[in-house]
C-alpha cells in the first residue's frame, strides 16, 4: 500500500494558511496532491469526514529516558507514546545515563528512534560536558554528526554562569544552532518544592519565586542579543517570563519559547493533595500565569507548546512530595489539553492551536519535513483527529512505560485517529501499528 | 471529625470544643491512683516516628496507654530514601499487622497524607516537616482555655520562625477558628510567602505588640536557621525577638507565656521567663499534651460517647 486517499477531512495546515475541508493524497511517503474531490483510484480511501487533518505534530522537549532509565520509559515506549498523541517528531532531552553531550549517545538516540520507526527522533545535545556546566561539550561534533544536531540544552541543570552561556551562544552561530536554556536561577531555588505563593506557605513547602525563572530568562535574553545566537526558552510558566519574552521579541531578538500544557490547564492548587505527580519543574503557577501563558500562545510570544513529557517509575513517585523527582506525562494528552483549555474557552482558534503544535514548534529548530506544509511533494507526516471526541484520561491504559500524568481522571476533548510517519499509519484508529 | 487529625484547618470550632472538653473530663483520670482507663482495650496505636521527638513520643505513648490501647513503637530514623524502605512499604507492614491507629512524625511535609493514601488505620499527625503539628496546637489550646473564659478576641502573639514553624501554622489555624485575634511577629525573612492572607496581623516589633497580649508563644529558632542567613546572629535574634525579664514587665499583668519546647534559653526565651511562676505556663502544655492527646485518640478510634 503505498497510495492513501485521506477524503473529506478538514484540513487545517497553518504553514499554508489553509483552513478548509480538502482532500489529501498521499503517494509513496510523499504527499501527491492537495484539493477537494481528489480522484482516489488506485488508492486505499481513508475516510477523513468530521475529522481535521493536520501536519504530525512536532514536539521540542520530551526525555524518552534511554539511555539509563529504561524501566521508566525507552525510545520504543515514548515513541508509541508520541505517536499516539498526534506526533511524528520529537526532541528528546540529553539528561540520559551516559549523558548525550557527544557525537556517539546522539547517533544511538537518533538510530533507535529510526529504528523504532513511529516517530521521528532528533535529539538534543548537552551544551556542556556532562550537563555539569564547566565546559563545552563537543558541539561541532554533535552537529556534524549523523544526527545532525542543531538544538542543544543543559536542560534541568540550566547554565549558571553567563559567561558559558554567552560562549555557547556564540559557538554555536558558526552552525546555525540553538541554545535551549531551562531558566532557573539556582540560589533562589535550592531546595525549592513547588512555586512560591500562598499555596507553599500554608503547605510548608520551600518556594519556588517566579524571580528565580524571570530573572534568568532576562539575562539569557540579554546574551541573546549581544550575541546574536539563537535563544530556545524552554517551558516558560510565568507571566513576568512571557511579559520578557514578548518585550524582546518587539525589539528583534532572535529568540523562540514554548510553553507546556500543565502550565496552562494546571495551578499550584493541585499540590494540597502532596501528590508528587503534581510535582515539576518548574513548579505549576498561580491563575494569573496560567492566563498569561495562554494570551502568550494567543499572540505568539510564545512559539511552541512543548510537552516535557517527563516519565517517572511508579516507585519514584510513589514517596513524600519532596522525595520525589519532578516530572509529569504529556505525550499523549497535549493535543486534547490543548483543545479542552485553550480552543474550547476561546483564548486560541484551532489553526492557532495546530500551528503552536506543529509548524510553530518546527521553526524553532531545523526538522525537515515537520510542520507542514501539506503540499505536493512534502513528507506524508500528518495527524489526523476527532475535535469533539471526549474521553477520559485512563493513567492504566497509557502506552507510555510509566504512569505519572497529572490529568488522570480528567474528562477532555480530541482523540487522535490516524497518525502517518512518511505516509505509513504509525497509529490507525485510535491503535499504534507496532 | 473527619476519620484522620492531619491538618488543624480539618477541625470545626465545634470539633475543637469537643476534643477541649473531653480532654479536660479525660485530665481526672490522670489524677487518680490508677491512672488507666479500659476504654480503647483490645485497640493498637503504632508511633511512626522518623524523626527524634522523644517528648511528642512519650506523650503520645503515655496517652494511649492510659486508655488502655496496646502501643509500639516504629522509629524509622532518616527519610525513606536514605533508608531503604519506602513509607509506602512501611505503611503497608503496619496495616498487615493490624493496627488501628498511626501516629507519624516525618521530617516531609505532606507525608501523614500520603500515608492516609495507602492504609485504612486512623492516621494522626504528629507533625510534617515544615507544615503541621495539630495535636501541639490543641494542647495549647487547652492550656489557654485553663487561663481565660473563651477564645472569642483572645490576643495571641506567636513570636519567631513562623516560615518553618509547624507549631505556627496549626495554631494559627486553630486560634482563628475559634475567634482569637493572632498576631504574628518576626523578622520579615522567617515570615511566609503571603502570610497576609492567614487571617493574622503582621508585626516586625516585638515591643509594640507585647503589652496588648494575653498570650505570647516563643517559637524554637534552629541554628541551622542562622546559618542560613535568615537572620545575622543569635545574639542580635535574641535583642530584637527574644523574651527577656525586661520584655516580661511590659506584658499585661495576666498575660502568660508559652513555648512548645525544647527551649533555647537566652535565645527566644530568658531563662527568668522560661521559669517564672505566675507567667510561664510551658510545664502545663506538657501536662496537657497527654489529656489532649488521650481524647484525639478516644475520639478518633470511637471510644464509647460517655467516658466512666
Amino acid at each position: 500500500m503505498t497510495r492513501l486517499l485521506l477524503q473529506g477531512g478538514r484540513l487545517v495546515d497553518p504553514a499554508s494558511r489553509h483552513d478548509g475541508v480538502a482532500d489529501v493524497l498521499v503517494d509513496d511517503g510523499r504527499v501527491a496532491e492537495v484539493g477537494p474531490g481528489l480522484d482516489g483510484t488506485g488508492a486505499e480511501v481513508v475516510d477523513c469526514g468530521g475529522l481535521v487533518v493536520c501536519p504530525g505534530l512536532v514536539d521540542l522537549h520530551v526525555h524518552l529516558r534511554e539511555p539509563g532509565r529504561e524501566d521508566a520509559e525507552t525510545i520504543e515506549t515514548g515513541s508509541r507514546a508520541a505517536a499516539l498523541g498526534g506526533y511524528t517528531a520529537v526532541c528528546p532531552m540529553p539528561n540520559t545515563d551516559p549523558v548525550a553531550d557527544n557525537a556517539g549517545v546522539v547517533e544511538m538516540v537518533a538510530a533507535r528512534g529510526r529504528e523504532v520507526g513511529l516517530v521521528d527522533v532528533f535529539p538534543v545535545g548537552a551544551v556542556t560536558l556532562g550537563q555539569r556546566g564547566a565546559e563545552l561539550a563537543e558541539l561541532g561534533a554533535m552537529a556534524r554528526s549523523a544526527a545532525r544536531v542543531d538544538c542543544f540544552s543543559d536542560d534541568g541543570l540550566p547554565i549558571r554562569e553567563a559567561r558559558l552561556l554567552r560562549l555557547a551562544l556564540e559557538y554555536t552561530r558558526a552552525f546555525d544552532a540553538v541554545i535551549a536554556d531551562h531558566a532557573q536561577d539556582a540560589s533562589l531555588t535550592d531546595g525549592a518544592q513547588m512555586h512560591e505563593g500562598e499555596v507553599s506557605a500554608m503547605l510548608g513547602l520551600a518556594g519556588w519565586p517566579a524571580a528565580a525563572e524571570e530573572m534568568v530568562v532576562a539575562r539569557d535574553l540579554l546574551l541573546a542579543e549581544l550575541t546574536g545566537g539563537r535563544l530556545h526558552l524552554c517551558h516558560v510558566s510565568t507571566g513576568g517570563a512571557v511579559e520578557l519574552v514578548r518585550a524582546a521579541k518587539a525589539r528583534g531578538v532572535r529568540v523562540t519559547a514554548e510553553a507546556a500544557p500543565h502550565h496552562f490547564a494546571l495551578t499550584d492548587e493541585a499540590a494540597r493533595s502532596y501528590d508528587p505527580v503534581f510535582k515539576v519543574n518548574p513548579p505549576l503557577r498561580e491563575k494569573a500565569d496560567v492566563e498569561a501563558v495562554r494570551q502568550g500562545l494567543a499572540d505568539g510570544t510564545l512559539d511552541a507548546i512543548a510537552t516535557d513529557h517527563a516519565p517517572h517509575a511508579r516507585e519514584d513517585k510513589e514517596v513524600e512530595w519532596a522525595a520525589a523527582p519532578p516530572g509529569m506525562l504529556g505525550l499523549e494528552t497535549a493535543l486534547a489539553v490543548t483543545l479542552t483549555e485553550l480552543v474550547e474557552p476561546g483564548y486560541l482558534d484551532l489553526v492557532t492551536a495546530v500551528e503552536r503544535l506543529t509548524a510553530g514548534p518546527a521553526r524553532c529548530r531545523r526538522l525537515p519535513g515537520h510542520g507542514g506544509p501539506v503540499a505536493p511533494g512534502a513528507a506524508a507526516n500528518l495527524a489526523v483527529f476527532d475535535p469533539a471526541a471526549a474521553w477520559t484520561v485512563d493513567r492504566a491504559r497509557l502506552a507510555s512505560r510509566a504512569r505519572n500524568t497529572p490529568f488522570h481522571g480528567r474528562e477532555l476533548r480530541g482523540r487522535v485517529v490516524h497518525t502517518l510517519l512518511r505516509g505509513a499509519f504509525a497509529v490507525r484508529d485510535g491503535r499504534a501499528t507496532r | 471529625m473527619q476519620k484522620h487529625l492531619l491538618s488543624a484547618a480539618d477541625l470545626t470550632a465545634a470539633d475543637i470544643t469537643r476534643v477541649l472538653d473531653t480532654a479536660a473530663h479525660l485530665a481526672k483520670v490522670t489524677d487518680r491512683a490508677i491512672k488507666k482507663v479500659p476504654t480503647l482495650r483490645g485497640r493498637t496505636v503504632c508511633n511512626l516516628f522518623f524523626e527524634d521527638s522523644t517528648r511528642t513520643r512519650i506523650s503520645f505513648e503515655l496517652a494511649a496507654k492510659r486508655l488502655s490501647a496496646d502501643v509500639i513503637n516504629f522509629s524509622a530514623k532518616g527519610s525513606s530514601v536514605s533508608k531503604g524502605e519506602s513509607l509506602k512499604d512501611t505503611a503497608i507492614t503496619l496495616e498487615a499487622m493490624g493496627v488501628d491507629a498511626i501516629v507519624i512524625r516525618h521530617g516531609a511535609s505532606g507525608a501523614p497524607w500520603r500515608l492516609a493514601e495507602w492504609v485504612e488505620a486512623v492516621v494522626v499527625n504528629a507533625g510534617d516537616g515544615t507544615h503541621e503539628h495539630p495535636t501541639q496546637a490543641l494542647l495549647d489550646l487547652y492550656t489557654m482555655r485553663q487561663r481565660f473564659p473563651g477564645f472569642d478576641g483572645l490576643k495571641v502573639a506567636i513570636v519567631g520562625d513562623v516560615l518553618h514553624s509547624r507549631v505556627a501554622r496549626s495554631n494559627v489555624l486553630a486560634l482563628t477558628t475559634m475567634g482569637a485575634e493572632v498576631t504574628l511577629v518576626a523578622p520579615p525573612t522567617l515570615l511566609p510567602a503571603r502570610v497576609e492572607t492567614w487571617g493574622a496581623a503582621v508585626s516586625y516589633d516585638l515591643d509594640a505588640v507585647l503589652p496588648k497580649q494575653d498570650v505570647v508563644m516563643l517559637l524554637r529558632v534552629q541554628l541551622e536557621r542562622q546559618r542560613a542567613g535568615f537572620f545575622p546572629s543569635l545574639r542580635e535574634y535574641a535583642r530584637l525577638y527574644g523574651l527577656d525579664a525586661r520584655r516580661l514587665d511590659a506584658m499585661a499583668d495576666h498575660a502568660i507565656v508559652m513555648h512548645p519546647g525544647p527551649m533555647n534559653r537566652g535565645v527566644e526565651i530568658a531563662a527568668e521567663v522560661a521559669d517564672s511562676i505566675e507567667r510561664s505556663v510551658i510545664a502545663d502544655q506538657v501536662a496537657n499534651g497527654i489529656s489532649v492527646r488521650m481524647a484525639l485518640l478516644y475520639l478518633l478510634l470511637g471510644g464509647p460517647e460517655v467516658v466512666a
